[in-house]
């Protein structure tokens, strides 16, 4: 069985703070990392590995040649092997035009019979990819996927996350499925992984013409949306903090709340 | 139509016509003819055996604007309940109709949901565009998108929103590639530029830190996907009409076999109402401080609920770390919520967390460290053992009927 996995390299977003006193986005020194979510999606992958060992696990990504480390990182983890799509054309893409360039290294690795994704990113969270990802490849999804049952007879049969339960769907391959935390725990690098990762893995780099891309059809010209500005929430005002002892402080807040007809 | 017969090549063996899923192709003298019902989907080109069909990728792009009109919603439903989300989207299409000067309309598609669509009329609905099949009664990727698509692609509506619910947010991407247009996900602020009646979309990146505003100019529809429990619901309007289209009969669809991919094979309901926490007017969420007694915590915190009529809640800590549901989850990976009162006990208060809470009326914040990032967010901050704290609060509220 072929699979492919789609993992991005984003900054930790849990270790970005805010200049208390600009008000701005402090980067410098927050590390980035593999993508929580797309690392249970290759722990999925890698499962099946476990126990089809002819199953091929191949990483896929774009973005900036320091993704590279990423991807070495998920070779480390048992991928067998990685490419990223990286050139200066596939800048400024949106969801829709990052989803052709995918789109279009999946081509190139031939047939695929499972592609997992993570359900989204945390540098942008909009679990866009997966499934325009699919749509582009002309192949079935199924996104939030908590728990993959079977893979079997050209079928999969995965249990969907939902807001108040989850329901069972069955999908024919090949399909895209996008995973949730709670599908499974990441494995750990193991340290002859890592060693291979480090002195021999290659990861290959792919622009627009090895993946037979118009550049038209690339980053910002091909992004319907666009950025008309960002900025940083303004912060709420800091409120009061209450003094005395805790049954001084509790009946007040109750009567400062009473006082406001909150309750 | 977006794809082209090379005459020179066809044979007239009749394959793509068997293939269209929408019965967009005929064989005429031999050749395939392309009919005006085809969607572009591409699927007569794979199968062609003569390489003789090409996709000439006519996507939306440089489309004339000027023919797409009116705000559409998507009318979710689950089991013929209608999402809350879906309200909230009929208040917010019907302040931006408004502004543009078109017209509100909702896209339902179910199994015999039809009193839904007397619903939808009395929020606000103008038009209801209404599927009614027996394959669409459980949401399916590829059930809902070829109905909804072909009928945007027939009615070409300038803006399409839609609740960014699991299902919500796996229906809008596929649509999104299938019309050929962008869509911003997530978004809590909706707004008309007044100049070009453009939709000006705001949402939050970088787990909060950061919004942008999001335009999709030279496409259309706009799309966007909007968090549940931030817009504000229509007012329901008690025998307001509007007009019904029925989507089956206009677009003479019906599904074949193959059309659906997906098939749902059970729907699971979890004990926890969904809709308990974006309704709530009083929110006591628990986070780490909980600890080392999770489940006396959340026991205490349900105690004040219980007192003050309102649910409890959690940080995204305590569902990691195994002590509540996940469906209890408030922040930006959970729930975004806007009671009246928000109590964060024993939260810290980390971005993706006030980014799903910060626009509560008011907060009350009780930790024992005084430097959590939770106090810069609350009205009235308490330093303190929440364990201490909960219980004396409860006292006061007893000694205020008393």
């Amino acid at each position: 069985m072929k699979i492919v996995v789609c993992a991005k390299q984003v900054p930790d977003t849990n270790e970005v703070k805010i200049d208390p006193v600009k008000g701005t986005l402090i980067r410098d020194g927050v590390p980035s990392i593999l993508n929580p979510d797309d690392a249970n999606a290759l722990e999925a992958a890698l499962k099946i590995k476990d126990v089809s060992p002819d199953t091929t696990v191949s990483v896929v990504s774009m973005g900036p040649p320091q993704a590279t480390y990423m991807l070495k990182e998920c070779i480390a983890m048992g991928a067998d092997d990685a490419y990223l799509l990286s050139s200066r054309a596939f800048g400024g893409a949106d969801t829709c035009a990052t989803s052709t360039t995918i789109a279009a290294g999946i081509k190139k690795l031939g047939d695929v019979d499972l592609i997992f994704a993570g359900r989204q990113a945390i540098d942008g969270d909009t679990a866009q990819v997966g499934p325009q990802l699919a749509q582009r490849l002309g192949l079935p999804f199924v996104t939030y996927v908590q728990n993959v049952r079977e893979v079997k007879n050209g079928k999969v049969i995965v249990e969907r996350q939902l807001e108040d339960g989850y329901e069972v769907i069955e999908v024919k391959l090949p399909c895209v499925l996008t995973a949730v935390k709670e599908l499974n725990t990441p494995r750990y690098m193991s340290v002859p992984r890592v060693l291979y990762a480090c002195d021999e893995a290659e990861i290959k780099i792919w622009n627009e013409v090895d993946v037979e891309l118009d550049p038209a059809d690339c980053g910002l010209n091909a992004s319907p949306t666009k950025v008309l500005k960002s900025f940083t929430p303004p912060p709420k005002g800091k409120g009061e903090i209450l003094t005395g002892t805790i049954n001084e402080m509790a009946t007040s807040v109750v009567a400062k709340l009473k006082e406001k007809h909150a309750i | 139509m977006a794809v082209k017969i090379i005459a020179e090549k066809c044979i007239g063996c009749g394959i793509c016509e068997k293939n269209c899923p929408f019965e967009a192709i005929k064989i005429e003298n031999k050749i395939a003819v392309v009919l005006d019902s085809c969607t572009g989907c591409g699927v007569c080109v794979e199968g062609c055996p003569k390489n003789c069909i090409e996709n000439t990728q006519t996507s939306m792009s440089n489309v004339d604007i000027s023919l797409y009109h009116g705000v559409w919603v998507f009318a979710e439903q689950r089991q013929g309940k209608l999402m809350n989300v879906a309200v909230e989207l009929l208040g917010e299409a019907q302040k931006l109709a408004s502004e543009i000067g078109t017209e509100v309309c909702a896209v339902l598609a179910g199994d015999n949901v039809d009193n839904l669509v007397d619903e939808l009329f009395e929020y606000g609905a103008d038009k209801v565009y209404y599927a009614n099949d027996p394959l669409l009664s459980n949401y399916t990727a590829d059930g809902y998108t070829n109905v909804v698509f072909r009928a945007i692609l027939k009615y070409k509506p300038e803006i399409v929103l839609l609740g960014a619910t699991h299902i919500g947010r796996d229906l809008g991407p596929s649509l999104a590639v299938k019309c050929g247009t962008g869509l911003t996900a997530d978004c809590t602020k909706l707004d008309i530029d007044p100049e070009d009646k453009k939709l000006m979309q705001t949402r939050p990146a970088f787990g909060g830190n950061l919004m942008a505003t999001i335009v999709c100019p030279g496409h259309r529809p706009q799309m966007s996907t909007v968090r549940p429990g931030v817009m504000t619901r229509a007012e329901r309007q008690p025998g307001r009409k509007g007009q019904l289209i029925d989507l089956k009969a206009e677009l003479k669809f019906k599904f074949k076999d193959g059309d659906i991919r997906q098939s749902v094979l059970e729907v699971i309901k979890s004990t926890v109402e969904l809709a308990k926490l974006t309704d709530a007017d009083i929110i006591i969420s628990g986070g780490r401080g909980l600890a080392p007694t999770p489940d006396e915590g959340f026991a205490l915190l349900k105690k004040l609920a219980d007192k003050l009529g309102g649910t409890i809640g959690a940080s995204r800590a305590a569902v990691d770390s195994g002590w509540i549901d996940h469906s209890y989850q408030v922040g930006q990976t959970g729930t975004t919520v806007k009671p009246k009162i928000y109590f964060a006990c024993g939260i810290s208060g980390a971005i993706q967390h006030l980014a799903g809470m910060q626009s509560s009326d008011y907060i009350v914040a009780i930790n024992k460290n005084e430097n959590a990032s939770i106090f810069e967010v609350a009205d009235y901050g308490i330093v303190g053992d929440l364990y201490k704290v909960i219980p004396a609060i409860i006292e006061a509220l007893d000694a205020q009927v008393a």
